[in-house]
């Protein structure tokens, strides 16, 4: 290749044709399949005319439910990316054996178990959970929306943005090749010279931004907005659980992105925070991140145990057992979770002083944790369980999720550590907690909440269907991991020279096929639910017989959220409404102020996205002219102070008389 | 807990409010909680600067590069703009827009001298050949104080933005909330510089 010239450098930066992959099959015909999926939803909301109806009623919109709405499907496609890259690393380790080298060259690989970590966490497991709080959370304490709506907004389009960077390294460039947290010096510049670990970098600060704002948005709204009577004590536990979460996400992102800036300055102007050489110390950065790293797997895992407490006092027609303690032990568990970071590098070599102290604050957390387990087990003891699909997947999760704990405690041992250290075992134990945990109660809380929102019940066959799939599936690929873990194998090779190991490698990749399935009976119930949405409709507004406060509005809930404010008399608020004769208002209705819908989130996202892509690929001036022009139009954007309008009293009327009627015909 | 309220006999209970609950504004709670995310950022800076401070790589340390006069003349700026920000707000609370603005002009003035010096210095390192490259100890210094003095030069913009809408919409309750949020910001970087004196500057000539 001839040298560039220095215009042409000076345009482009390090951006040239030779960086777009149409040399690797797999990646032209991911685009092309990509590409034309994408001209074919295109081209079908065009011939639906609908272009005008997304800008208007949900890119612009600040109403919660439906940028709630809007990260669940943002979770669920990044799902697919995800696990299109988990299913091709479990086959090329069920291949790659002696002279097999498999089909993905190691650079490839490397980039693929990269990108599935980061999705997976950043881009799935966040924007689900994210999701799930911002719809439910406002309708559970009978508020109208959230604090700040439109930095609810603009919360979304940035997290948007960084998995767009992130979808982008695949057909431009290439991604990071050095695990899912671009441990230094392996990702400083001397080894990764190339963009992978500037995309990472970007992706992940221009969708922290999003999170923090949403963090603190969810604290304010919950602290602030409360409908009256309901005290603390008196919130649902999701709720609590919510607040807790996203306390942990204002108290551990920022050291997320202080340490990205750090690396990002020894890429960008050669400073020496984590550089071999000239007094940096890359163990720094590995503390660090774990600061932030480790309560964030509690960032994730807090807010499901929340629905999995919704979900079993719901089908088992019972009041939770032992709300105070499940409370209390959500809050040690946000506090624990920050004395612990260590424990993710016990052989780092910090003494047995230090070892001890981790080693024992990771098992304590086990004893909040176990609380919670038996409190769901004595809500169920003599109740009158439903095995609904919710239900389905939590006693799915009580199952695996204690079997991943017990393997936790095991590997919080120090001396055990040493030698389960980044093998598979680890591999095993973290998918356990967050597949038997995470992803479960995901799948309870759309199967709970999907009538809510959609107005009708999801397909109990498919449903059933993917439960199945997806247990069994994530039995056969990771229990043989953790016994190879136990033999010594460590994660992240592309390639095996022992035969006698493959056959594990082969049933983990069965196990990944059957969650494939999974996947796609899950897919198949949204079509079919939305077919036969007519014989599936919920005109209840609540249809499980539930208790919290979202189940008294109608499915789906008015642009409003509730007619009057409720009050709250106990905290099982509208299990208390049925058993005390509540009779639903059917006059007397007043205006309701609310927000009105804006394009700057969308905007200040989008000139994100570009400052961003500017600067992974050194184009100068780009990155300039978006990060003056995002300044300006945050500036323009204060300016705007019409940010409310009033519902009018008639048409909350004929919303309410609608709904009358509706309720009249069951 | 709780396990049902009991309300007055005969007297059916209140499930909702006939009229429009009004909430009270989250603005300052979230931007204090903002804050203490900032000040996370800032701590984070600090502890690195605590594990690398040392750390010169056979270059300068800081008693080869700070001049303290210096620093003292640039705290007494930040200090200053302080004292006349919470005159601006006393002038703010009177309901006096003309005396608010001048007040901000004069905090602005302030920080942007105190902007100005800090820069000054790092030139000044920067030409002695210890720019944040040179060693570990450099990297973290620069970045520690830098990010104090970006978030001031943000907070100026921040201020002149706030002077035009203050100037053309008068001390509006919306008004009033921006000009607390970003009192509570002005100060807050006075007391993470007072930090970054202490222990940067005051320690690094004690090492």
């Amino acid at each position: 290749m001839q040298e560039r010239s220095d215009l042409m450098n000076l345009l482009f930066g390090r951006l040239s044709l030779a960086a777009i992959p149409y040399h690797e099959p797999i990646l032209l015909w991911t685009f092309i399949g990509t590409a034309l999926a994408g001209l074919g939803v295109f081209a079908w909301v065009t011939k639906l005319g609908k272009w005008g109806y997304i800008w208007r009623e949900w890119v612009c919109s600040i109403d919660h439910k439906r940028i709630g709405v809007m990260y669940i499907i943002l979770g669920l496609v990044m799902m697919l990316r995800g696990f299109a890259d988990a299913i091709m690393m479990r086959l090329q380790q069920a291949m790659a054996f002696g002279d097999n080298l498999g089909y993905l060259p190691p650079h490839h690989y490397d980039q693929i178990f990269t990108a599935h970590g980061v999705i997976m966490i950043f881009f799935v497991a966040m924007p689900l959970v994210t999701g799930l709080m911002n719809y439910v959370v406002p309708l559970q304490i009978g508020a109208r929306d959230v604090a700040f709506p439109f930095l609810n907004n603009f919360s979304y389009w940035m997290t948007v943005a960084g998995a767009m960077l992130v979808m982008l390294s695949l057909f431009v460039g290439e991604f990071a090749k050095t695990g899912w947290l671009a441990y230094p010096p392996l990702s400083g510049l001397d080894y990764s010279p190339d963009v992978g670990v500037d995309y990472y970098i970007w992706a992940l600060q221009i969708a922290g931004v999003g999170t923090l704002l949403s963090g603190v948005n969810l604290i304010v709204t919950i602290v602030k907005m409360r409908a009256p009577g309901m005290t603390l004590m008196k919130m649902p536990v999701f709720t609590w659980t919510a607040l807790c979460t996203n306390v942990l996400i204002v108290a551990a992102f920022p050291v997320l992105t202080a340490v990205l800036v750090l690396l990002s300055l020894d890429r960008y102007v050669d400073t020496n925070f984590f550089t071999n050489d000239l007094g940096g110390n890359p163990m720094m950065y590995v503390n660090l991140i774990w600061i932030w790293g480790h309560p964030e797997v509690y960032i994730l895992i807090l807010p499901v145990f929340g629905v999995f407490s919704e979900v079993v006092a719901t089908f088992s027609g019972k009041r939770l057992f032992g709300y105070t303690s499940m409370v209390y032990a959500t809050v040690v568990i946000t506090i624990l979770s920050y004395l612990v970071w260590l424990h993710h590098f016990f052989t780092m070599g910090s003494g047995a002083s230090v070892n001890s102290f981790f080693g024992i604050t990771t098992m304590i957390i086990s004893i909040p944790t176990g609380a919670k387990m038996f409190n769901w087990l004595f809500t169920m003891y003599r109740g009158r369980i439903r095995f609904e699909l919710p239900m389905l997947w939590t006693i799915g999760f009580m199952l695996t999720f204690v079997i991943g704990g017990m393997t936790g405690v095991l590997l919080a041992v120090p001396p055990a550590d040493f030698v389960l250290h980044n093998s598979l075992f680890l591999i095993a134990h973290f998918h356990n907690v967050i597949i038997g945990g995470v992803v479960f109660g995901v799948f309870a809380a759309i199967s709970y909440w999907f009538p809510k929102v959609a107005g009708f019940r999801l397909n109990e066959f498919w449903g059933k269907c993917s439960f199945w799939f997806w247990l069994v599936g994530f039995l056969l690929a990771f229990m043989p991991l953790y016994v190879l873990g136990l033999m010594g194998v460590t994660r992240r090779v592309s390639h095996f020279d022992d035969p006698s190991l493959q056959i594990w490698f082969v049933i983990a990749a069965i196990g990944a096929f059957l969650i494939l399935l999974g996947i796609l009976s899950f897919l198949i119930q949204l079509v079919v639910s939305i077919r036969d949405r007519e014989s599936l409709r919920d005109v209840s507004g609540d249809p499980w017989n539930a208790r919290t406060l979202e189940w008294s509005t109608s499915s789906p809930p008015p642009e409003y959220n509730f007619a009057f404010t409720p009050v709250v008399h106990d905290q099982d608020a509208w299990w208390d409404m049925k058993q005390r004769g509540y009779v639903r208002p059917q006059k007397g209705f007043i205006d309701i102020h609310m927000p009105s819908g804006t394009a700057a989130g969308f905007t200040l996202a989008s000139i994100s996205a570009v400052c961003g892509f500017a600067l992974i690929w050194h184009i100068w001036w780009l990155g300039a002219a978006a990060f003056f022009s995002l300044v300006l139009s945050a500036i323009i954007h204060t300016f705007n102070y019409k940010r409310d309008f009033y519902i009018k009293s008639e048409q909350v009327r004929r919303v309410e008389d609608a709904r009358t009627q509706q309720l009249a015909s069951v | 807990m709780s396990h049902s309220t009991v309300t007055a006999p005969g007297a059916a209970p209140e499930f909702y409010l006939k009229h429009e609950h009004h909430v009270e504004n989250g603005t300052m709670l979230g931007f204090w909680l903002y804050l203490m995310s900032d000040c996370l950022v800032f701590a984070m800076l600090f502890a690195m600067y605590g594990v690398l401070g040392g750390s010169y790589a056979a270059g300068p340390s800081p008693k080869d590069l700070f001049e303290l006069d210096v620093v003292a003349v640039n705290t007494a700026m930040l200090l200053f703009s302080s004292i006349t920000y919470g005159f601006a707000m006393l002038e703010m609370a009177r309901g006096r827009k003309q005396a608010t603005l001048i007040w901000l002009a004069i905090t602005g003035l302030f920080g942007a001298a105190f902007v100005g010096l800090e820069l000054k210095e790092f030139a000044h390192l920067i030409h002695e050949g210890a720019g944040p490259q040179r060693s570990a100890f450099l990297s973290s210094f620069f970045t520690l104080v830098g990010t104090h003095g970006l978030h001031v030069s943000f907070g100026i913009i921040w201020l002149i933005t706030l002077m035009v809408q203050v100037g053309k919409h008068g001390l509006t309750a919306a008004n009033c909330r921006r000009l607390s949020c970003l009192s509570l910001f002005w100060h807050f970087l006075d007391v993470v510089w007072i930090g970054v004196f202490t222990y940067v500057y005051l320690m690094g000539m004690l090492r």
